[in-house]
């Protein structure tokens, strides 16, 4: 074997090896869904979700998905996405998407002025997972950014399952309640309700209320 | 365990001592096969590591052989293209010097052929007549006899005598300064001779040198062929210290390159994207790797059709015209591929910015610090234009990864022979010592095994000494009938002493 044949060899090994990892391999790309609960005196604490969605423009990349709800009286809506995109796979052009999607979260939250009446949490997270499944990623977040109290309108029906295979839930900055004081039972069956709603569905749960530790929202695999 | 225990009585020690004195008497009575099990397992393993080590060392043997062809044959190529480069250094000396020789040649005719006119032309001068001091003075001591017509003819011809002599001695004059000028103008002449003389000397000697040079790989070159230690010894030494000498410049090639892949790769998402993957790598990353491994692929062709190193045979022995195209297009890729590396480079300042700027934007930078960075704007050229010329550069250093690629290559063959021969070596040594080990292990067995059934070999021992000992006090008592029985006696004691002399194997 000539030193020709022995480099064609050596070339030929690893790159054989690399190749034999071709084919159709799972998506790698991210797709969060946030909701941000716009009921009442939590419209207050909009200034902290601002802070999330540019914790999570600045950590998503090319490819991965966002979108950002409101959570109204009727949150099973595509009128409540306030803003969705999938970053283009060229990152100058994704920086551009993500300042554009800054740009509409900014004029959001400077023009509310009024909280929704009732908190309709599961039609938005019907509508989160409806979109991302749609989305195909890899990973599926839906981070919900709300006290958790839901407050449906009379004739709304919302108990039923919901399916949310592979999905992880991340609930932020849920917020106690004057009665959650009085009986802080309440806040903990509140949390425990809604655990048993996600992992029912098949999905992951998870809460985070101290966001100085939001470099845990997404799990890097 | 219990019911073993107490099997022969329920007072265990009783029972155990049962079940001792019936091992020993089994293992007494299994002495024999029980030994000729141990020592020829011993043996046969010791027989089946020896033949294994012998095998290997023969191996080792083939390897080093082997190995010492390879090296010879190796050093053989490497001296003969060291003749073949001194010979054409040579040839390039002759050329470029020796050329001009016919010129230098005529050049120092002709400079001869001046001197020697020159000198010729000096030579001819006119004498001083010597007899006109005589005449004169001859005319002067003339008597005049007072007669004054014929002193004034005296005077006057001893004047006109004068007066020649005068003129005559100016006109040496002048010629003896006509000489001197001639001979003025040799001088540079002269010096011509002598740097010619000095530029032939010159090119004798470095022709002198490089003959010496070429004498001295044309001795290597003996030696290698010949075959001999001392060869072998210095081209081993030799090839390991190009081993770590290549793969130390490797190593930081392989830095740079590193270096190199860090420069292109971000950019590179823009041209394939970011999201796409082959593999668990990026399409992006491959791509910024493809490039590299071109460009180091340039540089191997490069340098090879420069004839700097000898890998691909193919190109080496092209024709002339060929090889000039094809190191052109090389080059011309190469320069190509750096200068989409200085763009990518530059692409990837502007894409960091870009990101930094969106950073900020979503970190919400106050203004003081916004205007903090904005300060240093004016500095941004600098590392905009340091990596544009490291992607420029980058490139045409890991061209020259191919001198070092090959010292490797070459090297390692060596190297690797080495480590082989020594592994084989290692096996072969530890192979015999385990047989030796295995057999003195068998042989302590033994001894343990005697050493458990001492008790009923202590009472063999004794119970022979003390048949011995009645046969020899048998043997002294006179004995009328000793005549006619002596010949069973002496069947009978030297069938006693066959049988001690095969317990005595046994124990052996």
């Amino acid at each position: 074997m000539n030193i020709v044949q022995k480099l064609l060899v050596a070339t030929a090994l690893p790159l054989s090896l690399v190749l034999s990892g071709c084919g159709e391999t799972a998506p790698k790309n991210k797709a969060v869904y946030l909701l941000i609960d716009t009921s009442g005196t939590y419209t207050q604490e909009l200034h902290k979700a601002q802070a999330i969605i540019n914790y999570l423009l600045a950590n998503l990349n090319s490819g991965d998905s966002i979108a950002v709800a409101r959570i109204d009286s009727g949150s099973f809506s595509e009128k409540d996405i306030l803003a969705k995109t999938t970053f283009d796979m060229r990152p100058s052009t994704a920086n551009d998407q993500k300042r554009s999607f800054k740009q509409a979260i900014d004029e959001f939250a400077n023009n509310l002025k009024h909280g929704s009446a009732n908190t309709d949490i599961t039609g938005g997270m019907l509508q989160a997972t409806e979109y991302l499944n749609e989305t195909g990623a890899g990973e599926k977040y839906v981070f919900i950014f709300s006290d958790l109290e839901e407050d449906l309108p009379d004739d709304y029906t919302r108990d039923f399952p919901i399916s949310m295979d592979n999905i992880h839930v991340v609930a932020l900055n849920v917020t106690k309640l004057r009665s959650d004081n009085i009986d802080p039972r309440d806040y903990l069956n509140r949390l425990d309700n809604w655990q048993h709603r996600v992992t029912e569905g098949g999905g992951d749960w998870r809460v985070l209320n101290d966001l100085e530790r939001m470099d845990r929202l997404i799990v890097s695999n | 365990m219990d019911a073993l225990l107490t099997l022969w009585s329920a007072n265990t020690a009783v029972s155990a001592t049962v079940w001792l004195l019936l091992a020993m008497t089994l293992l007494y009575f299994g002495r024999k096969p029980a030994h000729s099990m141990l020592r020829t397992t011993g043996e046969g393993l010791r027989n089946v590591l020896r033949l294994t080590s012998r095998s290997l060392s023969q191996l080792e043997r083939h390897l080093v052989k082997r190995n010492r062809e390879v090296l010879l044959a190796a050093a053989r190529n490497d001296a003969e293209r060291r003749i073949e480069r001194e010979f054409t250094r040579i040839q390039a000396l002759v050329a470029r010097d020796l050329s001009g020789y016919p010129a230098l040649h005529r050049d120092i005719a002709a400079a001869i052929s001046n001197i020697e006119d020159t000198y010729r032309e000096s030579g001819e001068n006119p004498p001083l007549p010597p007899a006109w001091s005589e005449v004169v003075n001859t005319i002067a001591a003339l008597p005049s006899h007072g007669d004054p017509a014929v002193a004034k003819v005296l005077n006057n011809i001893k004047g006109a005598v004068e007066d020649t002599h005068k003129e005559t001695l100016k006109a040496w004059q002048n010629s003896a300064a006509q000489r001197h000028k001639l001979l003025s103008k040799m001088q540079p002449e002269w010096r011509t001779l002598n740097d010619k003389a000095d530029a032939v000397a010159a090119t004798v000697d470095g022709l002198d040198k490089r003959t010496h040079q070429l004498d001295k790989q044309m001795a290597q070159f003996e030696e290698i062929r010949r075959g001999e230690d001392s060869a072998v010894r210095s081209l081993t030494s030799s090839s390991l210290t190009q081993f770590f000498i290549a793969g130390l410049v490797l190593t930081i090639a392989v830095m740079g390159g590193l270096i190199n892949f860090q420069l292109i790769a971000l950019p590179m998402s823009e041209m394939v994207g970011g999201t796409s993957y082959i593999g668990a790598l990026k399409t992006s990353d491959i791509a910024a790797l493809v490039i590299i491994l071109i460009e180091i692929a340039m540089g191997l062709f490069l340098l090879e059709s420069l004839r700097i190193t000898r890998l691909f045979p193919v190109i080496s022995s092209m024709d002339d015209r060929m090889r000039r195209r094809m190191m052109v297009i090389s080059l011309t890729i190469l320069c190509v591929l750096a200068g989409i590396e200085a763009s990518l480079a530059y692409m990837r300042d502007l894409l960091a910015l870009d990101r930094e700027a969106l950073t900020q934007s979503l970190t919400g930078v106050t203004a003081a610090a916004g205007g903090v960075a904005a300060s240093h704007a004016e500095f941004r050229w600098i590392p905009s234009i340091g990596q544009m010329v490291m992607g420029f550069i980058l490139p045409f250093a890991l061209a020259f990864i191919a001198i070092p690629l090959e010292s490797f290559i070459h090297s390692l063959r060596t190297v690797l022979g080495l480590l082989l021969v020594g592994a084989i070596r290692a096996v072969s040594v530890a192979a015999r010592a385990l047989g030796n080990l295995l057999d003195h292990s068998m042989k302590l067995l033994m001894s343990a095994y005697d050493l458990l059934i001492m008790i009923p070999l202590s009472i063999e021992r004794l119970v022979v000494s003390l048949r011995s000992s009645t046969e020899a006090v048998a043997d002294a008592i006179p004995d009328v009938t000793a005549t006619d029985e002596q010949p069973a006696r002496k069947s009978r004691k030297g069938r006693r002493s066959k049988a001690d002399d095969d317990t005595a194997a046994a124990a052996a």
